[in-house]
């Protein structure tokens, strides 16, 4: 019986299973070599970071005057030493804690908050969305480098005021992609017929708009994350982010520029790291892009 | 025409809009002041008695679809009344109650599906919202009915259906509340021939078993014709012709009708229209023509129709044929106005 079943229904057989939708992004992004290598380097860079005061590495606050600007590769110290005699081995790896939290909370922070403002901009519509988009173009007049070093500036050096500050500059960019995509999303007949139903303004947004605008606010998101790294290390560098003595790529930057000539490669470690996170961040965001583009 | 003197059936209607409106405004300049307004839907009134189908055509633009998302309070009216089993909207019945006694269904059926849920859940929604019990098995049941296994069907998502599927979707999710009236807004327009003819004859069928009221709209006058036992006819945002649908065929009252049913394409080769049917597109809503609004393409048109706003009135005594046209009028001062007139 279930033979005759299985051939006279022959494709409810054979119909697929169904699947989340999540299952097959991260089927994508696993068959995509670029974007996994990029993953594989950002989680090698968070672990260490995470785990720096466990992998026996040197005071990275130690000075030591007579082993001042060793070269990559002395005995004791791998990656050389510093213009204070200080393990840039240690450094560079405790450095990564500081400048990976500053690089990439403001965009974490900018991404609830922006999504949050663009998301009732777009689907409140009218003045609502007249009032925050007149607001966020506003700052879109800056440079945002520049906006950051104004905000930063103003409110002084200092952990909390980078983050804050970086925040506030990467909120604009992320609400007026939220409203776009809200905007395009309440056009569609689902949501009307989802208020038809009597469903409040909230349900009609927890349900049905959130889960179909977040992933590509999620994805623009990521692509600010390289962004961010080189603003917080960027504001480091120029004095007004981190203060020393912490270990920070772009402080490291800054302090060691004056031995660029005595050795330009040590001098260049930070740069390095620098380059590498934000260069994979950005191809794991393109990655991810293309992951999570489910259609064609 | 006053409110006690609408198109109506001898029962007691049970939905019956009066005067409705709706007006958008077009905003311009720096300060975004209002510049023009485009007058959707001017003056709309008509009834509907239980278990009747209202078909609703006119030309697209003339607010068809405006009416129908007036109905459900998607779009927010003007002026105007809307009442529902004796209660007014507003005053005895909130938007929410008359959300779970008027449903839709919509013409794209792919855009009225969420794509990230799966069909029962979509089904189920509304039932939830609305906290009426055992969403899930109403949903079931209700996919099962509209011919879709709710075993096979139920965890898909709506990219894995094909059109005319996923309306049947649209319809179940539509009765998942057990509506009195359900407006279908062109919801078998999109779908090719043999589906639409399977879906309209689900509705004709879901229509006798749930005691279902229908509003519905298209442009498609065969459809329509199959469908409905009365027909109104919309041109401009307002309603210039109302009758049970075996008079509208025979003898259309209003020119703008008697245009709309000779494009028609015939299926008899003898029996093709030669004369050219109506030309041009419809004038701009944003400024109607002053007095009728059709005298700008009206071949009978005379000097009165420009003056003269046509108010919507029986064809005789006693008559369900309803038109707004001073050629039916022979007070009106058309000078054919006498002749046209039937006795």
């Amino acid at each position: 019986m279930a033979q005759v079943e299985a051939e006279l229904h022959p494709q409810a057989e054979a119909a697929p299973k169904p699947q989340g939708y999540w299952s097959g992004v991260i089927r994508r992004l696993a068959g995509d070599k670029v974007a996994m290598a990029c993953l594989i380097v950002i989680a090698l860079l968070i672990l260490s970071a995470v785990f720096a005061p466990w992998l026996g590495l040197a005071d990275p606050y130690r000075g030591s005057m007579i082993a001042r600007l060793k070269p990559i590769g002395t005995e004791g110290h791998i990656l050389g030493t510093d213009e204070q005699g200080r393990d840039m081995l240690a450094r560079l790896i405790y450095g990564g804690r500081l400048t990976l939290f500053i690089g990439l909370m403001p965009v974490v922070f900018a991404f609830f908050i922006g999504s949050a403002l663009g998301i009732a901009a777009g689907y409140v519509g009218g003045m609502t969305n007249t009032i925050i988009m007149r607001v966020v173009d506003v700052f879109f007049a800056f440079p945002s480098v520049l906006l950051a070093i104004a905000i930063s500036g103003a409110l002084g050096a200092g952990i909390t005021n980078s983050l804050v500050s970086l925040t506030i500059v990467f909120i604009p960019p992320v609400t007026r992609v939220a409203e776009a995509v809200t905007s395009g999303v309440r056009s569609l007949d689902y949501i009307d017929a989802a208020r038809a139903s009597g469903a409040g303004a909230l349900t009609v947004i927890r349900v049905h708009v959130i889960g179909n605008v977040l992933s590509p606010i999620f994805v623009y998101a990521t692509s600010l994350t390289s962004v961010c790294m080189i603003l917080a290390a960027g504001l480091s560098f120029l004095g007004i982010g981190v203060r020393p003595p912490e270990p920070e790529w772009g402080l490291m930057l800054n302090t060691l520029r004056a031995a660029i000539y005595v050795d330009p490669w040590l001098a260049a470690l930070p740069g390095v790291m620098i380059f590498a996170t934000s260069l994979c961040l950005n191809l794991l965001s393109d990655g991810l892009r293309s992951a999570m583009n489910v259609r064609d | 025409m006053s409110a006690t003197d609408m198109p109506t059936r001898t029962k007691a209607p049970l939905l019956s809009v009066r005067e409705l409106k709706k007006h958008f405004p077009i905003r311009g300049g720096i300060l975004g002041r209002q510049q023009a307004v485009v007058q959707a839907v001017d003056g709309v009134s008509f009834e509907v008695a239980a278990g009747e189908t209202l078909g609703i055509v006119g030309e697209s633009g003339c607010g068809k679809s405006t009416t129908a998302k007036l109905l459900i309070g998607l779009t927010q009216m003007d002026d105007g009344d809307i009442v529902l089993d004796g209660q007014r909207l507003g005053p005895d019945l909130s938007l929410k109650a008359l959300r779970r006694d008027i449903q839709m269904v919509f013409q794209d059926s792919y855009a009225s599906l969420n794509p990230r849920m799966t069909i029962a859940d979509s089904v189920a929604f509304g039932a939830r919202v609305q906290g009426l019990d055992d969403p899930q098995g109403r949903a079931h049941r209700l996919m099962a009915r509209v011919g879709l296994d709710p075993d096979r069907f139920g965890g898909r998502y709506p990219h894995e259906l094909s059109g005319g599927q996923r309306q049947r979707v649209n319809i179940a999710r539509a009765l998942a509340m057990s509506p009195k009236v359900v407006v279908l807004d062109e919801a078998v327009s999109a779908l090719d021939k043999s589906v639409e003819a399977q879906v309209l004859n689900l509705l004709a069928d879901l229509r006798e078993e749930f005691g279902l009221t229908y509003i519905f709209i298209s442009h498609d006058l065969n459809v329509v014709r199959y469908i409905s036992d009365r027909i109104l006819v919309m041109y401009l945002g307002e309603v210039v012709e109302v009758a049970p649908v075996d008079n509208i065929w025979e003898t259309p009252a209003h020119p703008y009708t008697r245009s709309l049913f000779s494009a028609m394409p015939s299926m008899d080769p003898d029996n093709r229209t030669t004369k050219p049917p109506l030309s041009g597109d419809p004038p701009n809503p944003i400024d109607p023509p002053s007095g009728c609004r059709f005298h700008t393409r009206c071949p009978m048109a005379s000097e009165v129709c420009k003056r003269k706003h046509p108010v919507l009135g029986r064809m005789a005594q006693g008559s369900p044929h309803w038109v707004a046209c001073h050629l039916h009028d022979p007070a009106s001062g058309h000078p054919k106005a006498v002749e046209e007139a039937p006795a």
